[in-house]
């Protein structure tokens, strides 16, 4: 099954790894191109400015918050999709994957005319006293919105790895569902769940369009640090390039952290740091 | 285990990995010179070829019809627009976007350009705009004047200070000695705007302008402390143009007397 590459014929003809290396120096380039532009000897000052600091303490709070409401609705969405068929299940998981192939900014005014003081929902939420608009809470919703298909794409591929047989042997023996659920499927697929949390939390702490288009910008409530970053060029490009540097070096260690996989020998430039 | 999952992974690492993509800088290429009028010579040179403008997104609307009126009176000229944020036409010329004309919202964003020997001559002022307050048309929280705006309970959306509109925002607030507590500080008056027009805010500060373009979805409220914050806007021609005599007979439509009426007209002031 885990059939280990890497020695011997690899099939790849060499002009493929030409165009790999381009490919790689595509997303590479522009990266060590930011760096580059990095004011060094200001960069601490610059990161640590109360508003950087702020921000940053908003976007990992907010992105944790997220994360967690991405769980609770996401392990049962996959479930539903992964173990029982139904009629309108390509329908169902076309949509909950569509805020991945959406323009963010499309989610916002999506959320905006749902939760908003006007919206579907906002308007019955308005009248219980609950308002969202400007609050926090938008952007946990708005970043839960655009990270939701992340975990629940990777937790339902999981679940079609690991097939049913356990948990079809685990019921022969009386447990029921919820035991089943509790004690063989998820420990079965905790490393997906754990991969697909990490994305959502990294997919949140990017957040951006739906964010400003539904949750606003002030600080300390509202700009996470993308939104911060944004603002910060219009005055200060020097502040926006090193919170960029510090928005890519949390989201390298996320997805680092996500993806060791035994066989791919980790990333060689972490090696030689 | 591997096979399909393999593709899916690196395409959601992907997604991960591109966080803010939305300033996406719009560089429009410069489309090849047109062809050479082929229509004789007549007394005076007849103009061609293509001209990019980078506007102000305040004046998308109004450029739009001054390049459409150029493009008519002289048959074989293109007007290329790219509207941005001033901030953002700032950067993506100094990085070589090929301009041959551009707008500011502002004098202080053209002097970045001066300052870096990037404009040709004097630039020219040739609009002015005051800030006006924006309230959905059943102006739910009863604003009548700027210091309405600070009451408590209003939703009032701003721009941010780091921006000229959230700039002239400021100075009102200090000549009048009015604090306001915005709940969002924007970083584009067009957001400003979309909060109001949504109903999302109470009332939102932008200029006067935005108020004209956004028709009968929001209620314009002027108030006099707006002469305290006047924005300036100055045009000039870009140091790199390849086409400066083209430059020059459009930056003379915007500063003349056609572009003042389509200016006035759409509520921008005279400077």
């Amino acid at each position: 099954m885990n059939h280990r590459s890497g020695s011997g014929y690899t099939g790849i003809p060499p002009w493929i790894y030409a165009i790999a290396a381009a490919g790689g120096l595509f997303v590479l380039l522009p990266l060590v191109a930011m760096v580059a532009k990095v004011n060094w000897p200001q960069f601490v000052p610059l990161v640590t400015s109360e508003s950087s600091l702020t921000a940053l303490g908003l976007s990992l709070r907010t992105s944790a918050a997220s994360t967690v409401s991405c769980v609770v609705l996401g392990v049962p969405l996959a479930l539903v999709l992964a173990r029982s068929p139904f009629p309108g299940q390509r329908l169902l998981r076309a949509f909950v994957l569509l805020p991945l192939v959406l323009p963010p900014v499309v989610g916002g005014i999506a959320l905006l005319y749902t939760f908003g003081r006007q919206g579907l929902l906002g308007k019955n939420l308005e009248l219980a006293g609950i308002q969202i608009a400007f609050s926090t809470t938008a952007v946990v919703l708005a970043q839960t919105f655009v990270a939701l298909p992340f975990l629940v794409v990777s937790l339902e591929g999981a679940l079609r790895t690991a097939g049913n047989k356990y948990e079809a042997v685990a019921a022969t023996l009386g447990a029921r569902p919820s035991t089943v659920l509790r004690r063989v499927t998820i420990p079965l697929v905790l490393p997906g769940l754990a991969s697909g949390a990490v994305l959502s939390f990294a997919r949140s702490l990017g957040e951006f369009g739906a964010t400003l288009t539904f949750a606003g910008s002030l600080q300390g409530v509202t700009r996470t640090l993308p939104l911060e970053i944004y603002l910060q060029r219009e005055t200060d490009a020097d502040a926006a390039v090193a919170l960029s540097l510090v928005l890519v070096a949390v989201a390298v260690a996320v997805v680092g952290l996500s993806y060791r996989h035994p066989h791919t020998g980790a990333a060689p430039e972490r090696a030689l740091q | 285990m591997s096979g399909a999952r393999k593709p899916l992974a690196a395409l959601l690492v992907a997604g991960a990995l591109s966080p803010a993509l939305a300033g996406c800088a719009a560089g429009t290429a410069s489309a090849p010179a047109g062809t050479s009028a082929a229509t004789g010579t007549s007394a005076t040179p007849a103009l061609s070829g293509t001209v990019t403008v980078f506007a102000a997104a305040s004046l998308k609307a109004t450029f739009t019809k001054l390049a459409s009126d150029f493009e008519a009176k002289n048959p074989s000229t293109k007007v290329t627009l790219n509207s941005a944020g001033s901030s953002d036409l700032v950067t993506q010329i100094t990085q070589g976007a090929p301009a041959d004309v551009f707008a500011s919202a502002d004098t202080k964003n053209m002097a970045k350009l001066t300052y870096a020997k990037l404009i040709d001559g004097q630039p020219a002022n040739f609009a002015t705009n005051v800030l006006e307050i924006a309230v959905p048309p059943s102006n739910p929280a009863s604003i009548r004047s700027f210091a309405d705006l600070a009451k408590p309970g209003v939703k009032v959306v701003t721009c941010a200070p780091q921006v000229p509109c959230g700039a002239a925002t400021d100075k009102v607030e200090k000549a009048t000695g009015t604090t306001l507590k915005a709940v969002s500080e924007e970083s584009s008056v067009t957001d400003v705007l979309g909060k109001v027009t949504s109903g999302e805010a109470d009332a939102g500060l932008v200029y006067v302008t935005d108020v004209k373009t956004a028709g009968d979805k929001v209620k314009g409220i002027a108030f006099p402390e707006s002469d305290q914050a006047v924005n300036t806007y100055p045009i000039a021609a870009v140091g790199t143009s390849k086409n400066k005599e083209l430059a020059a007979a459009f930056i003379a439509t915007v500063t003349g007397s056609q572009g003042k009426k389509v200016l006035t007209d759409a509520g921008f002031g005279t400077p």
